[in-house]
């Protein structure tokens, strides 16, 4: 054990990713506990958007200057995690002018660069927005990868010293003497990386501070603690496209409002989104009208979504937080700024600190503040480096060479997982021994990618997606997901391979559902008939209980050495081959024999 | 001159030639209209007709079970009369290049996810592999290859209880293709016997060979001398050599397609290929041509009977939006919840109504309307975009088609000679 104070994290969002790496820089003893995946909650159900600033520019000055210092450090530090696309924002006709106007004035207050496009301009960077309209401003808008952000950050961390479990829940805070000294977690398998099947075990974590950056769920914690953390979880939806109907951020230029963004993502692009206050942030209606919503509003921006193919949606909780003086009744009307909660100051409880609100652009300033908040309290003399260190994979930036001859790949191929590992393509791919087959096409992950994941997720094929975006493109999976559990054999016994191959593939069904008409509804028909028809996945006689009686099949026509059993039905079925191989009459009457001695599923039914 | 047959089919997979097979075998001249590519390449090569009913799997005489389907399943239409009409078509399409003709009952084929699944016909080289034979078995699969994990599908055969011993062995292909070559390459490798590419996979595989009585490699040893590639691993490694049906592209669901379109071809059917049926023209409430599109130009092709056989979902012969479900040829009827999340079940693999979207029939396998009229007196439908079946969850798609497909095509046929 160190002699260095030592901090828990609770939570592996972006917050708690980002705190967790600043601590470990600043020299702390520091342990990461996440319930589920890293990006769990609502940092892997957002859409993406790295922030100018430009949303917040008129309403919420603050947090727009917040955004445009941060977009700015997230290039320098997350070039591999960040894709600047640039970003508009369109006026059409029915939009107001004055709003147009504040929103510039707003940009250039908060000092986000800002400039005015005719129609014909913004068209000429966007074609395919709607022919009427008015103008637009340009805003150094980007597209930012949750999940390999989230990564990154628990990399850095690592290699700083830190432990990171994940599928670990936490499910008490302990507190002595009126102090909060540690949490009691769950592990879903073992210790370390997760397997499938493994038997859970529960642990107790002491640590001199405890910090509570579990976004929508703090108020769980909170309870857990006997303290009162009031979030106001408010979901909203987004629907995936197919392809990047855009390359630009397209924002509405109108005050708040439902469906007004579509951010191009990786290979799709991302349309939201709602914003509805929730109970439960777990439990709480998906609905089509939101899809329907999502699709038939933006089109009125970019005509050519109404038509086009969307592969999924899903739905994320804002971790909205206000004090609860104010009370505001629309959760649009709640700030999207972030608030530090000293439980010792605000509740007599030292030695726990809750973090809430905020968003993901924003999201190593939050890390920063609690982590200064930290170190304050627990003496420790440490500066923050976390916005000059650039995030591991985002080093050095000649890693986007051409690929395909250094390792064989195909170059569109090598220019994605480029793209995907920054500097670290050669630690995965240079380093790979081996074949190295393509195993996500739509993606272009290779082999190489999935093994560099399960190293650093275990037996969690939902993990593995997420580090890689495997199972993520158009066929969600259809050719990919029993290639990505073959690749966890022989590491992890074929049963661990079989769970997590069900539980993505559920998981990849969720999103589908909201997705199932027109090619969508084609593409998820073929991936049933694939799954069902040619590899019997839903009867699978390996996972069912009755045992296959084996001697009632055809053993072939050439077969020497039929089972046991085979004798019993021998009598059966095969007599009314003579019967039935005569004709439509002789074999089709309802009078025909239907008993079947030897088959005992049948004999059941 | 107008185009004119007595019959014309629409769509050439499995139910569409099954179908114009069986018209032309009544002596009518047909015709067979395919646009895209048949969904067979995607598909095992394998011809199931009935695993599973009612969450009971698997089922091993397809045949007992068939009453126990719903009213509206395409099989009540054409009676288990029906099914073997079909079969009996098939198999003479296929002659000795699939076999389980020999008994009623299901053979369990091991596939290449590593289950076994009940199926009706399998290509010959498949038949040594059943997993009723109790025989020790070596699985092989290949380094580069990502489908197919010998080792995974070994361990899971024996978790579902397989009666005889089976390893995997994952080894290098002799040839060392681009890291994501297909499975065709390997096939195409296997049948030139490139850089003697066949000894040099068995001295790869006698290695890891143990008293083995069989040895099974996913289904790429070869494509037109498959067989002579066979026989010669088997008389290196003195065992018995099977192939696995593998997912697309499925080498199998390719030689299936070819062995329809030399029957076909035999039968002197009329092939119009590659252009899309877009309309129709009508006489009195009967259908008289179906218009083509050929570059832009709609061409009738005028017939006495019609058998729509355009597929399912997959291939398109069923389409839909987020209001509504449609048959786009014909606008034949699709019932179909209102509601589309009531199209789908929240399970995976649970009863979900699309995977059952298709058209009405009559008891002559006739489009009905929402009244249960027929649509056209001389038009039928068969295969996948027939509704009421689930073939997925029934593992019963090849059966479908090919009993439907031979029951539209006979009556059509008979139709126009009578």
């Amino acid at each position: 054990m160190s002699n260095a104070p030592s901090a828990l994290v609770i939570g592996g969002g972006s917050t708690g990713c980002g705190i967790v790496r600043d601590l470990a820089m600043r020299g702390l003893d520091v342990t990461l506990v996440e319930k589920g995946n890293l990006t769990h909650g609502t940092t892997g159900r957002m859409h993406g958007l790295l922030h100018s600033g430009g949303r917040y520019a008129v309403a919420d000055q603050s947090s727009a200057t917040e955004c445009i210092e941060e977009n700015r450090v997230l290039r320098r530090i997350a070039t591999h995690c960040v894709e600047m696309t640039g970003g508009l924002f369109v006026q059409r006709p029915e939009d107001e002018d004055e709003y147009f106007e504040r929103k510039l004035e707003g940009c250039r207050e908060c000092g986000i660069p800002a400039e005015v496009l005719s129609p014909e301009e913004a068209r000429e960077i966007e074609p395919h927005l709607a022919r009427d309209i008015e103008r637009a401003i340009r805003v150094p808008d980007g597209a930012i990868d949750p999940f390999r952000l989230c990564v990154a950050n628990a990399a850095a961390a690592i290699d700083h010293g830190a432990r990171v479990e994940t599928h670990a829940e936490v499910t008490d805070v302990l507190v002595e003497n009126g102090e909060a000294v540690g949490v009691e977690i769950e592990h879903e398998s073992g210790e370390g990386s997760f397997v499938h099947g493994e038997a859970g075990e529960r642990e107790e974590i002491y640590a001199d501070h405890i910090i509570n950056a579990t976004g929508a769920w703090a108020g769980q914690i909170g309870d857990m603690a006997g303290v009162d953390v009031a979030v106001r979880p408010s979901k909203g939806v987004m629907t995936i496209m197919n392809v990047r109907q855009v390359d630009t951020v397209i924002n509405r230029c109108k005050p708040k409002g439902d469906a007004d963004i579509v951010v191009p993502h990786e290979t799709t692009c991302i349309l939201g989104t709602t914003d509805e206050e929730v109970d439960d942030p777990e439990d709480y209606p998906e609905e089509g009208w939101e899809v329907d919503m999502m699709i038939d509003t933006l089109s009125k921006l970019v005509p050519m979504l109404s038509e086009a193919r969307t592969i999924r949606s899903f739905w994320g909780v804002r971790p909205l937080y206000e004090p609860p003086a104010v009370a505001s009744e629309d959760p649009t009307d709640i700030t999207r700024d972030f608030f530090l909660l000293d439980h010792d100051d605000r509740d007599d409880l030292p030695g726990m600190t809750s973090i809430v609100g905020g968003k993901l652009t924003t999201y190593r300033l939050m890390a920063e503040k609690i982590a200064d908040h930290v170190c304050d309290r627990l003496d420790v003399d440490a500066e923050c480096r976390t916005a000059e260190e650039p995030l591991p994979g985002s080093e050095d930036f000649s890693v986007l060479r051409d690929w395909m001859d250094e390792f064989g790949l195909r170059s569109p191929v090598g220019r994605r997982s480029a793209e995907r590992l920054g500097s670290r393509m050669d630690e995965v791919i240079g380093e790979w021994d081996g074949p190295n087959p393509t195993v996500c096409e739509c993606e272009a992950v290779t082999r190489a990618e999935i093994h560099d994941a399960i190293e650093g997720a275990g037996s969690d094929l939902n993990a593995v997606r997420l580090r890689t975006r495997a199972s993520m493109g158009n066929c969600q999976g259809a050719f990919c997901c029993h290639r990505m559990a073959n690749e966890l054999v022989p590491e992890y016994d074929e049963v661990v391979a079989r769970d997590a191959f069900e539980d993505l593939y559920q998981e990849r069904w969720k999103g589908e559902r909201h997705a199932l008409w027109g090619q969508q509804l084609s593409q998820a028909t073929l991936k049933h008939m694939l799954h069902a028809t040619t590899m019997n996945r839903d009867s699978d006689p390996a996972a069912t209980e009755e045992p296959v009686d084996f001697g009632a099949f055809d053993p072939g026509p050439d077969a020497t050495s039929a089972p046991g059993a085979g004798t019993e039905s021998a009598g059966g079925p095969d007599d009314a081959v003579a019967d039935g191989g005569t004709g439509i009459e002789a074999a089709g009457g309802p009078d025909r024999d239907g008993s079947n001695p030897a088959g005992e599923t049948d004999a059941d039914s | 001159m107008p185009i004119r047959d007595d019959v014309v089919v629409v769509g050439g997979g499995l139910a569409g030639s099954m179908a114009a097979l069986s018209a032309a075998e009544s002596g009518a001249q047909v015709r067979l209209i395919s646009h895209k590519k048949s969904t067979l390449r995607q598909a095992s090569g394998l011809v199931d007709v009935l695993g599973a009913v009612n969450g009971d799997a698997p089922v091993s005489d397809p045949f007992a079970a068939v009453d126990q389907l719903p009213d509206k399943h395409p099989y009540r239409v054409v009676g288990v009369g029906g099914i073997r009409e079909g079969l009996r078509r098939f198999d003479d399409v296929v002659g000795d290049r699939y076999r389980g003709a020999h008994t009623d009952r299901n053979a369990l084929v091991v596939t290449h996810g590593g289950t076994v699944k009940p199926t009706a016909r399998y290509p010959v080289s498949v038949a040594p592999g059943l997993a009723s034979a109790e025989e020790d078995t070596l699985l092989v699969g290949f380094r580069g290859l990502t489908d197919f994990d010998a080792g995974a599908a070994a361990d899971h055969l024996e978790a579902a209880g397989v009666p005889f011993d089976v390893d995997g062995s994952t080894v290098d292909f002799p040839i060392q293709f681009r890291d994501d070559a297909r499975t065709t390459r390997f096939a195409r490798a296997l049948d030139k016997d490139q850089k003697d590419v066949r000894a040099r996979l068995a001295d790869a595989v006698v290695a890891e060979l143990d008293a083995h009585d069989r040895v099974g490699f996913p289904a790429m040893l070869g494509d037109d001398h498959e067989p002579e590639v066979r026989e010669f691993l088997e008389g290196r490694l003195s065992a018995t050599v099977f192939q696995i049906p593998t997912g697309p592209p499925s080498l199998l669901g390719m030689q299936l397609e070819d062995l329809l379109i030399d029957a076909l071809e035999r039968a002197e059917v009329r092939l119009s290929t590659g252009n899309p049926a877009v309309g129709y023209e009508t006489d009195e409430g009967e259908l008289t041509a179906v218009t083509v599109d050929r570059r832009g130009r709609d061409v009738p092709y005028y017939a006495d009977e019609f058998v729509l056989a355009t597929g399912g979902l997959v291939g398109k012969g069923i389409d839909s939006d987020r209001e509504s479900v449609v048959e786009p040829l014909f606008g034949c009827h699709v019932p179909h919840p209102a509601d589309r999340y009531e199209w789908s079940e929240a399970e995976a693999f649970g009863d979900h109504a699309f995977a059952r979207f298709g058209v009405v029939p009559d008891d002559d396998l006739r489009p009905t309307d929402a009244d249960g009229d027929v649509h056209f007196r001389n038009l039928r439908a068969a295969g996948g975009v027939l509704g009421g079946a689930d073939v997925a969850r029934e593992k019963s798609a090849a059966g479908v088609s090919i009993s439907t497909g031979t029951y539209a095509g006979r009556r059509a046929g008979e139709e126009t000679v009578r």
